[in-house]
C-alpha cells in the first residue's frame, strides 16, 4: 500500500463515516424509517478486505449493516441514500430498505436481515463460480454473533468439503445487539471455531486498515488460487448502538473510551500526518468536501426522488410473462 | 405415449434438463451414489458426475441456501429434500431468501430454484414422517407451489419449473412414486398455473390435489354408479397461485363444492378454495361449501388410528350425499 492508496482509503473511510452519520440525522428527522444499523468504528474491516479483493468483480454478500459494503463495491451513494428514503431511484427501487441494499451490477448481492442467512448463499455463489470457471471469489461479511447459527457450521462444512472459493470475514465487534460475546459464545475467539472444518483461519486487528489489508491479501490469494475457503476474523468495535432503538446501556464507559482511541480513521490519519503525507489542513479540506458532496448532491437526490407507484405494488413478486408459467413457449 | 412409474417420470425430467443445460444440477441427501430415496435421480450420478449430482450433508437449511445462492449466478438447481418433514429446517432459506429476493432487490436478483419434496401420510411412518406441508408453502408470497397427481404432471411440472425464473416448490407424495401413468414421448411442459378438470360432472365439484384427486375420482365413480350423482373433479395442480378462474368456473357450473385435502383443515387448501368461491361466486351456490380434511392430530403410529386420521373416498361420498340431502 503506497501513500496515495492510503490517502484514497482515508478519504473513502471518512466518506463512509460521514455518510452513516448523515443517515442517522435523516432518521432523527424522520425522513428515514424502519431499522437502521450503522457502521462507524468498523470501517477498516470492509475497506481493508475489499482493497485486497476486486470490488465490482468479486461477489459480496452481507447482513443488515450493509450501506458501506455496497458503496465500496461500486454502488452510487445517491442510490443507497435514496433506498433509505424508500424512493424508486433507490438501488432496490424502494422495495428493500436499509437492510436490503442490492446492486447486482456491481456484484453486491445483498443485505439480508436474518442473522446467519447469507452464509449458505455465499457458499452457493462460490459453487456457481466454480462451475462457471471464473476467477471471482465470494466474500461473506458477517458479525460474530451470526456464528452461533446452524447455517455457519453447515456452510463451513460444505465450503470445505467441496473446496469452494469463498472468503468468510467475521467482523467481531464483541456484541450481538446487547449481549457481549462471552455471554453468548463458549469459544469467544471465532477463528478457533473454524479449525473443526479444516479451513485456514486467522485473527487480526480490525481497526488498523494496513493490518487488515495485509492479512486479507493472504486470505484472498488463498481463495482465488483455488485452495478453498478461508476464514478471517477482524477484531473491531461499533461506536454507535446496534440500531436506532438501542439503549446502549450494556457497555461500560471505560470500554467505549478504550475502543474510541482505536478509531480506524484516527489511526490511519495520524500515521499519514506523522509520515508527513498529510496535513491537518488537508484533512479538514477533505472532510469539508465530503460533507458538501453529501449535502449538495446525495441528500437532495434522495429527497427529491419520487416514491414507487402504488399501482406497482405487486411488481417483482414473480417474473413477468414467464412462458413456462403457461407451459412453455408455444 | 408410454406408461411409466411416477419415479421414472421424475427421473426423466431431471435427465432431459441436465442433458440440455450444463447449468442444471441436482442436489440433496442420497441423490447421487444411491440414486435417490425414491429412485428419482437413479443413474444420474454416473452420467453427470459429482459436481452436478451432489450428495449433500444432512444440512437442509444449508444446502437449500447453497442452491439458492448458486441460482443467483445462473445455476439451475433441482433441490431434493428427502422428506417434506425435513423442509421445516429449510424454511428460513426458502421463505426469507428464495421467495423474497426478487422483490426486495427491486427485480435485480432472482432465485430460479426448484425444490422437490415428498410428503403425505404413507404407511405407519409416525408423526414426524407424515407431515403435509403444502399449506405452509402456499402461504409464502413469491414462491410458486405445484403438486402433481400423476406421472405426466410430475414430468411436465418439473420441466417447466426448471426453466421458470421464479422459485418453485414441488410437493410430491411418498405413496405415489410407484403409481403408473401415461407420459407423452415428446417433450412436454406442464403449466405452473391453472387447474385441470379430471372428470366432468354437473351436480357437485370435488376439488382435490395430489393424492386427494384419486380419492375424488373414486368417490365420483361411487356417486355415479350407486347414487346417480355426477361429480366433477377439479385437479388443483397449482396451489400457489391458486386458479381463481378455474375454481369459479366449476363451482358456478355445479353450484356445489367439496374440497378434499390430506392435511388438517385449519389454514389449509380447503379454507383457501372456499374463500375464493365465496369471493367469486357466492350467489351461484346451492349449498354451503365443505371441506373433507384430516383430523387435527399428529399422525398416529397405529394403523387403524392412522387410517382414521386421513380422509378417503367414502368420506367424500358421505359429504356429498349430506350436502345433497340424500
Ligand atoms: C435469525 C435472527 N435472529 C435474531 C435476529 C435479531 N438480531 C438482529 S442483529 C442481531 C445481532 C447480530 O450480531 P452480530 O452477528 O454480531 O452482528 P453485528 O450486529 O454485531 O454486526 C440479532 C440478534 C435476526 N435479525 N435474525
Ligand atoms: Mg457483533
Amino acid at each position: 500500500m503506497n501513500a496515495a492508496d492510503k490517502k484514497r482509503l482515508l478519504r473513502e473511510m471518512l466518506f463512509a463515516r460521514r455518510f452513516e452519520e448523515r443517515c442517522y440525522e435523516a432518521y432523527m428527522e424522520r425522513k428515514v424509517g424502519g431499522f437502521l444499523h450503522l457502521y462507524p468504528g468498523q470501517e477498516a474491516c470492509c475497506f481493508g478486505v475489499m482493497e485486497a479483493a476486486r470490488p465490482g468483480h468479486d461477489y459480496v454478500i452481507t447482513g443488515y449493516r450493509d450501506h458501506v459494503h455496497a458503496i465500496k463495491c461500486g454502488s452510487d451513494p445517491k442510490a443507497v441514500m435514496a433506498e433509505l428514503y424508500a424512493k424508486e431511484t433507490g438501488c432496490s427501487k424502494g422495495r428493500g430498505g436499509s437492510m436490503h441494499i442490492f446492486d447486482v451490477k456491481h456484484r453486491f448481492m445483498g443485505g439480508y436481515a436474518l442473522v446467519g442467512g447469507p452464509f449458505p448463499l455465499a457458499v452457493g455463489m462460490a459453487k456457481a463460480i466454480k462451475m462457471k470457471g471464473g476467477d471471482e471469489i465470494a466474500i461473506c461479511f458477517l458479525g460474530d454473533a451470526a456464528n452461533n447459527q446452524g447455517t455457519f457450521h453447515e456452510s463451513l462444512n460444505m465450503a470445505a468439503l467441496w473446496k469452494l472459493p469463498v472468503l468468510f470475514v467475521c467482523e467481531n465487534n464483541l456484541y450481538g445487539i446487547g449481549t457481549r460475546i462471552d455471554r453468548s459464545t463458549a469459544v469467544t475467539e471465532q477463528y478457533k471455531r473454524v479449525c473443526g472444518y479444516d479451513i485456514p483461519a486467522s485473527q487480526v486487528d480490525g481497526q488498523d486498515i494496513e493490518v487488515v489489508y495485509n492479512e486479507a491479501k493472504k486470505a484472498v490469494d488463498h481463495v482465488r488460487s483455488g485452495k478453498g475457503p478461508y476464514f478471517l476474523e477482524l477484531m473491531t468495535y461499533r461506536f454507535r448502538g446496534h440500531s436506532m432503538s438501542d439503549s446502549n446501556k450494556y457497555r461500560s464507559k471505560d470500554e467505549e473510551e478504550t475502543w474510541g482511541k482505536r478509531d480506524p480513521l484516527y489511526i490511519l490519519k495520524s500515521r499519514l500526518i506523522a509520515a508527513k503525507e498529510l496535513s491537518e489542513a488537508e484533512y479538514q479540506k477533505l472532510d469539508k468536501e465530503i460533507i458538501e458532496q453529501i449535502e449538495k448532491d446525495i441528500i437532495p437526490f434522495a429527497e427529491s426522488s419520487p416514491e414507487p407507484k402504488v399501482d406497482e405494488l405487486t411488481k417483482y413478486v414473480f417474473g413477468e410473462n414467464d412462458p413456462y408459467v403457461r407451459g412453455g413457449a408455444r | 405415449m408410454a406408461e411409466i412409474f411416477f419415479w421414472e417420470a421424475v427421473r426423466r425430467a431431471h435427465d432431459e434438463e441436465m442433458a440440455r443445460d450444463p447449468m442444471v444440477i441436482c442436489m440433496g441427501e442420497d441423490v447421487g451414489v444411491v440414486g435417490g430415496t425414491y429412485k428419482a435421480t437413479q443413474g444420474l450420478y454416473d452420467k453427470y458426475g459429482p459436481e452436478r449430482v451432489m450428495d449433500t450433508p444432512i444440512s437442509e437449511n444449508g444446502f437449500t441456501g447453497l442452491g439458492i445462492g448458486a441460482s443467483f449466478l445462473g445455476v439451475r438447481p433441482i433441490i431434493e429434500i428427502m422428506s417434506v418433514n425435513f423442509a421445516w429446517l429449510a424454511l428460513d432459506q426458502i421463505a426469507n431468501s428464495a421467495a423474497k429476493v426478487r422483490y426486495m432487490s427491486g427485480g435485480q436478483l432472482t432465485a430460479p430454484v426448484v425444490i422437490r419434496s415428498p410428503g403425505g401420510v404413507a404407511h405407519q411412518l409416525g408423526a414426524q414422517h407424515s407431515g403435509r406441508m403444502e399449506k405452509i408453502f402456499m402461504g409464502i408470497a413469491g414462491l410458486r407451489v405445484v403438486t402433481p397427481s400423476n406421472p405426466k404432471q410430475a414430468y411436465g411440472l418439473i420441466k417447466s419449473a426448471v426453466r421458470c425464473n421464479d422459485p418453485v416448490f414441488i410437493n410430491e407424495h411418498e405413496y405415489m412414486y410407484s403409481m403408473k401413468g401415461d407420459v407423452p414421448d415428446a417433450e412436454y411442459f406442464h403449466p405452473l398455473e391453472g387447474s385441470e378438470v379430471a372428470r366432468m360432472g354437473r351436480d357437485v365439484t370435488l376439488f382435490g390435489y395430489n393424492i386427494s384427486v384419486h380419492w375424488c375420482l373414486q368417490a365420483a365413480e361411487i356417486l355415479s354408479k350407486q347414487h346417480g350423482v355426477e361429480a366433477e373433479v377439479v385437479d388443483l395442480f397449482a396451489l400457489s397461485p391458486l386458479d381463481r378462474v378455474g375454481i369459479k368456473a366449476s363451482a358456478s357450473k355445479t353450484h356445489r363444492a367439496v374440497v378434499v385435502e390430506e392435511a388438517e383443515a385449519p389454514v389449509g387448501v380447503g379454507a383457501e378454495v372456499i374463500a375464493i368461491i365465496n369471493e367469486e361466486c357466492f350467489f351461484e351456490l346451492d349449498a354451503a361449501p365443505v371441506r373433507v380434511s384430516a383430523a387435527n392430530v399428529p399422525i398416529p403410529f397405529n394403523h387403524k388410528l392412522e387410517k382414521a386420521a386421513i380422509p378417503n373416498a367414502q368420506e367424500v361420498v358421505k359429504a356429498v350425499l349430506k350436502m345433497l340431502g340424500k
